[in-house]
């Protein structure tokens, strides 16, 4: 996949966020020092980096520099695997979620995550979304089915399944499935949504879906996207990471990351010279 | 390389088709008829051997089914002087400590399993689940010897006297733990038969909890849970009708179960209401009176109706499990 800045359509380029707009955005979560070991595999290294809030925030990278374990540290989703480990601050609104005392719970209540292949839960779409909604609020009936309509029409699949909701949602194509897990994540009302190469497994026209969607829900939600579609990065992306060998080689608005990058690794990697 | 290439190479195209070879050449053929029959032969064996069995003790205990009709399993009667046999009091005592192990198993090998699958820091993991196993290797008849000389005098000592103070003067349940603390009697023998089918258990379980898709409990610890819910919702739901087998499977074990039984289940023709009273199990009434039936003797053929009986319940527990746990790998 060859990218040159003198090839970007301007089709793409409004999609690339701009500058001005980056300068007067809060930060929602402050990377500080991080570093991460999978037992003595030293996987990331040094990481620092702001995500703006209410934005949307690419990483990109080859296979392996680290950009989904950033992702599975934010979450502490790490956690639940022994011997990994991770050493730094990650500030969500200035408080340390690696900290003490921290329960990842809440951390991944207040963070959700969409993962690469669509992982409906084996019973019926309602109750998907239910499950989530249920663990941290008691909802009324009447609430919980507002809710649920909220998040479904949010995620821009409500209209495909509104007649079919008590039906087992292993039923759905893997687009809608994955529309289905990106509302199940929005229904518990998080501030922060992560998304782990969300398209990987879909069809262009899910993807296509997939990314108006990204592009609706930053209004509302702070974004962190992981991909490898180095296009998809700069259609829906304002801020871009680039990863390499675990360390983050430049975090810049995207539209610099793409049109010029001050690294030549970047250069290398977005022209398609390697990865 | 190319095709031409190939040809042109030191071993010509001629000579890859191996010429002279004939096409309905007969070379171990016979090897292979043999081999299939062989074959054929130690699957039919199978078959033979369980309707063998079965024939043999169907018409074993016919004579006591003839003489008692099928009063015969719902008879409590066991008196050899008068020549009176019924199985119920085995029927009972072998459903009540087969159900009461799965009651004390069930949650002790679930625990076990998903300890050792998702919570165990990895460097016990391995040790932990090779002790489970070893208890498997202890011999049945040491488990007798245990329970009957170690767990019942402790069982009359100090569990059975709290349990029986502490619940007894209940309505209704106050029943089930009524009566003197003898130490050996149906409770204790569920909690030796828990012991003994929990390796087994736990192995199954574990098979079942690792079968779950990681993506599927990351999504779900994803949205919040705690590892309880993970458990509660999706992991033990996920698995819902292959554990169901797995205990069935255990509760085949429990069933016929006979050394250990025999030694600490008090061995006494009769029901009571308490679970702390003797009673007798079908395996162990086996055991303990094959010794005195004489060939041909009415006593004998009861005997072989109880193994009968035995071998339709196992049988029954056994297929219901495989449909359980085939049903779920079909969907």
């Amino acid at each position: 996949m060859n990218i040159n800045p003198s090839d970007i359509s301007p089709a793409m380029r409004t999609g690339i966020g701009d500058k001005a707009s980056l300068a007067d955005t809060a930060t929602k979560i402050q990377v500080e020092n991080l570093n991460f070991y999978y037992g003595d595999n030293h996987a990331l290294h040094d990481i620092n980096m702001a995500v703006p809030a209410q934005r949307v925030t690419a990483m990109i990278g080859p296979s392996g520099c680290g950009k989904s374990t950033l992702l599975r540290v934010i979450n502490r989703m790490y956690d639940l695997y022994p011997g990994q480990r991770a050493v730094g601050r990650v500030l969500l609104d200035n408080e340390d979620l690696l900290g003490k005392g921290v329960r990842a719970t809440t951390v991944r209540s207040r963070i959700g995550m969409v993962f690469q292949k669509p992982t409906p839960f084996p019973m019926s779409i309602w109750d998907n979304i239910a499950y989530g909604i249920k663990l941290h609020e008691s909802l009324s009936k009447a609430d919980l089915e507002a809710r649920i309509e909220w998040c479904l029409t949010k995620s821009a699949i409500w209209g495909e399944v509104k007649d079919r909701l008590h039906k087992s949602a292993l039923g759905l194509s893997g687009g809608q499935q994955q529309r289905l897990c990106i509302a199940r994540t929005i229904a518990v009302k998080p501030e922060v949504i992560l998304l782990d190469e969300p398209t990987s497994a879909l069809d262009p026209i899910s993807t296509a879906r997939i990314e108006e969607l990204i592009d609706e829900l930053k209004s509302e939600f702070t974004i962190v996207i992981v991909t490898h579609n180095m296009q998809q990065a700069a259609r829906c992306s304002d801020v871009t990471g680039f990863f390499l060998l675990g360390k983050l080689i430049e975090f810049e608005p995207t539209n610099e990351i793409f049109l010029s990058p001050k690294h030549q690794k970047t250069q290398d990697y977005i022209t398609g010279r390697f990865g | 390389m190319t095709l031409e290439t190939m040809a042109d190479g030191p071993e010509g195209a001629a000579t890859l088709s191996g010429p002279g070879r004939s096409l309905t050449s007969s070379r171990g053929a016979k090897v292979d008829i043999a081999f299939r029959f062989a074959l054929y032969a130690s699957g039919i064996l199978v078959l033979v051997v369980i309707g063998a069995i079965m024939v043999q003790l169907f018409f074993g205990g016919l004579p006591a089914l003839l003489a008692f009709g099928f009063e015969f399993f719902t008879s409590t009667e066991w008196d050899p002087v008068s020549d009176q046999y019924g199985a119920g009091v085995m029927l009972y005592g072998t459903l009540v400590t087969s159900v009461l192990a799965l009651l004390f198993s069930v949650p002790a090998s679930l625990g076990i399993a998903f300890f050792l699958t998702e919570v165990a820091p990895i460097p016990t993991r391995k040790p932990i689940g090779i002790a489970v196993q070893l208890l498997a290797a202890v011999p049945s008849i040491i488990y007798g010897m245990w329970g009957f000389f170690v767990v019942a005098p402790i069982m009359k000592e100090y569990v059975q006297p709290i349990l029986i103070d502490g619940l007894s003067w209940l309505p209704v349940i106050g029943y089930i733990f009524a009566g003197p603390a003898k130490g050996t009697g149906i409770f204790t023998t569920s909690l030796i038969l828990a012991l003994m089918i929990l390796p087994f258990m736990t192995s199954m379980y574990v098979e079942v909890l690792e079968s779950v898709p990681g993506v599927i409990k990351e999504a779900s610890y994803g949205v919040g849970s705690t590892t309880w819910e993970v458990f509660t919702t999706v992991s033990v739901p996920y698995g819902r009708t292959a554990i169901i087998g797995a205990t069935m499977l255990g509760l085949g074990r429990a069933l016929g179960e006979t050394m250990a039984v025999a030694f600490v289940v008090g061995n006494a023709a009769r029901i009571s209401t308490s679970i702390f009273a003797s009673g007798a199990t079908i395996s162990s009434q086996l055991a303990n009176n094959f010794n005195e039936s004489l060939p041909g003797s009415l006593l004998q053929a009861s005997l072989l109706e109880l193994g009968f009986a035995l071998f339709v319940i196992s049988f029954l527990v056994l297929a219901l499990a495989r449909y359980l746990v085939r049903s779920r790998l079909q969907g």
